[in-house]
């Protein structure tokens, strides 16, 4: 193979005149993380309560959560951010739509607001997995006691369904970050993107993108161990095992 | 709102759309599935393996294509196969490769990597004593495998390999980023030259829905059926 390395191009100039190229990858990872860290919470927030409506007793509303995960778990992720960045400023009324094309970052607030309705539906299909696997006596006891539907699933469900399905909402998290690059079909600077333009700008194509594994990489065993503890710290004594489902009893 | 929706232009483009498009789309999602299940497969008997240097491969490169976004690894490929080509070929420049090449080796050898992890759960959910027994009536590792463990594993697996490849069919969207006319890709090219994004990628996010969600149905009926007889 001929191809000349030269991995002294990351502290070179950019063509932004003021940074390295390793500074744009590392403002490419800034983006990264942001763009997933404020999709996550879109996506925790309506996951759950998505999550919770395809457990609840009425069949309208877990009919509505169901159509819900449906509709954005078969569409290609690409498909959805074009619809938000592309076609939805032009299906609304033409004055929200020209206020949606002159925000200022669109694409990043369109990939926050894509990426965590898209991973919504995921985290509320985990959920759902996670409430059936308890046992329905728990449920019973709550309203037996005395709570109401919402306090038992506040109080008794809820604490424990999240537990159970810590390891699978991990996951979900590193494909949030993975996700993330597809933003730059939208013309988000995020570290995929970072590593693109470090190509074209310095023709020194393996050196951007082993620069963006590396970094995906770094990431990814910084999120694993950091839930691990988060997992031992939340574990119940007797109940929860680290890794495993509950226990049998 | 919708009072200037063009319906005309979707007609226009339909055989564009699904001979071009669609097709390269199908054909990727085919050829990539059937390749990434063989070598995932392969993968994940090396990760079971009990000689280490394989278990230690095979566990990296899964956890490598894992942390990585595949829109990194389409353009890892895109840049790295012309290399390789010229390395294998002898030839004195990087060689020209075409785009379905380009995107069968990346979606193979990235999807092979879930499938592998598919695969390992599938062999592990067969009974230790299975392997046992077929060493005991002198079956070779490859007899017990191939005769024994594969054919189960897979057999219990199909509803998940299924539900991977659906994601795969989702997943050939993104060779969007290297300009290859797949279905996505035939509808943005129509979109940007009529000036009709609404109409193609509403279109194109209904076709995506109406396969993905009747390919899911079917696969969950599947499923009831696989685990009735079971």
């Amino acid at each position: 193979m001929k191809y000349n390395w030269n991995w002294g191009i990351f502290f070179e100039i950019s063509p932004d005149g003021v940074h390295t190229y390793l500074g744009s990858l590392m403002f490419g990872m800034v983006w990264t993380l942001a763009t997933a860290l404020s999709a996550w919470i879109i996506a925790l927030a309506v996951g759950s309560v998505i999550g919770v409506l395809r457990t609840a007793p009425n069949p309208w509303l877990a009919r509505f959560a169901n159509g819900y995960v449906e509709l954005f778990r078969n569409i290609p992720l690409l498909v959805q951010m074009f619809l938000w960045y592309f076609v939805l400023p032009e299906v609304v009324p033409s004055s929200i739509g020209t206020w949606l094309k002159q925000l200022p970052n669109a694409s990043f607030y369109t990939t926050v607001f894509c990426l965590g309705l898209y991973t919504a539906a995921r985290v509320a299909e985990q959920l759902r997995a996670g409430i059936l696997s308890l046992r329905s006596g728990q449920r019973m006891a709550g309203l037996a006691m005395g709570l109401t539907l919402p306090q038992t699933y506040r109080y008794v469900l809820l604490p424990m369904a999240y537990r159970i399905i810590l390891p699978p909402l991990t996951s979900e998290f590193l494909n949030i970050i993975k996700n993330s690059a597809v933003a730059l079909t939208i013309g988000l600077m995020e570290l995929t993107a970072a590593a693109r333009s470090m190509q074209e700008f310095s023709f020194q194509v393996f050196e951007a993108f082993t620069g963006a594994t590396i970094i995906y990489i770094v990431i990814n065993i910084i999120v694993v161990n950091g839930m691990r503890i988060l997992e031992k710290r939340l574990s119940v004594p007797g109940y929860i095992s680290l890794g495993k489902p509950a226990a049998a009893h | 709102m919708f009072s200037d929706f063009d319906w005309d232009v979707i007609l226009r483009s339909l055989p564009y759309l699904f001979f071009d498009g669609m097709r390269f789309t199908l054909m990727l999602t085919a050829l990539a599935t059937a390749g990434g299940i063989v070598i995932g497969t392969l993968l994940a008997l090396m990760r079971l393996s009990s000689f280490a240097p394989f278990s230690i491969v095979a566990g990296g490169y899964v956890n490598l294509m894992r942390s990585m976004p595949l829109v990194l690894v389409i353009f890892w490929i895109y840049f790295l196969v012309p290399y390789i080509g010229q390395w294998v070929t002898g030839a004195s420049r990087p060689i020209q490769v075409g785009a379905l090449v380009t995107c069968l080796v990346t979606f193979t050898i990235f999807e092979a990597a879930y499938f592998c992890e598919i695969m390992r759960a599938g062999i592990q959910s067969i009974p230790r004593g299975q392997t046992e027994a077929a060493k005991a009536i002198g079956m070779t590792y490859w007899q017990t495998m191939g005769d024994v463990i594969l054919p189960q594993a897979f057999r219990n697996m199909i509803p998940v390999l299924l539900t991977q490849t659906i994601v795969l069919f989702q997943d050939t969207s993104l060779v969007y980023v290297i300009s290859v006319t797949d279905f996505l890709g035939a509808a943005s090219k129509i979109a940007q030259r009529d000036g009709r994004l609404v109409e193609m990628y509403l279109f194109a996010a209904v076709v995506y829905f109406i396969v993905s969600l009747g390919a899911s149905i079917m696969v969950r009926r599947l499923q009831r059926r696989v685990a009735i007889v079971r």
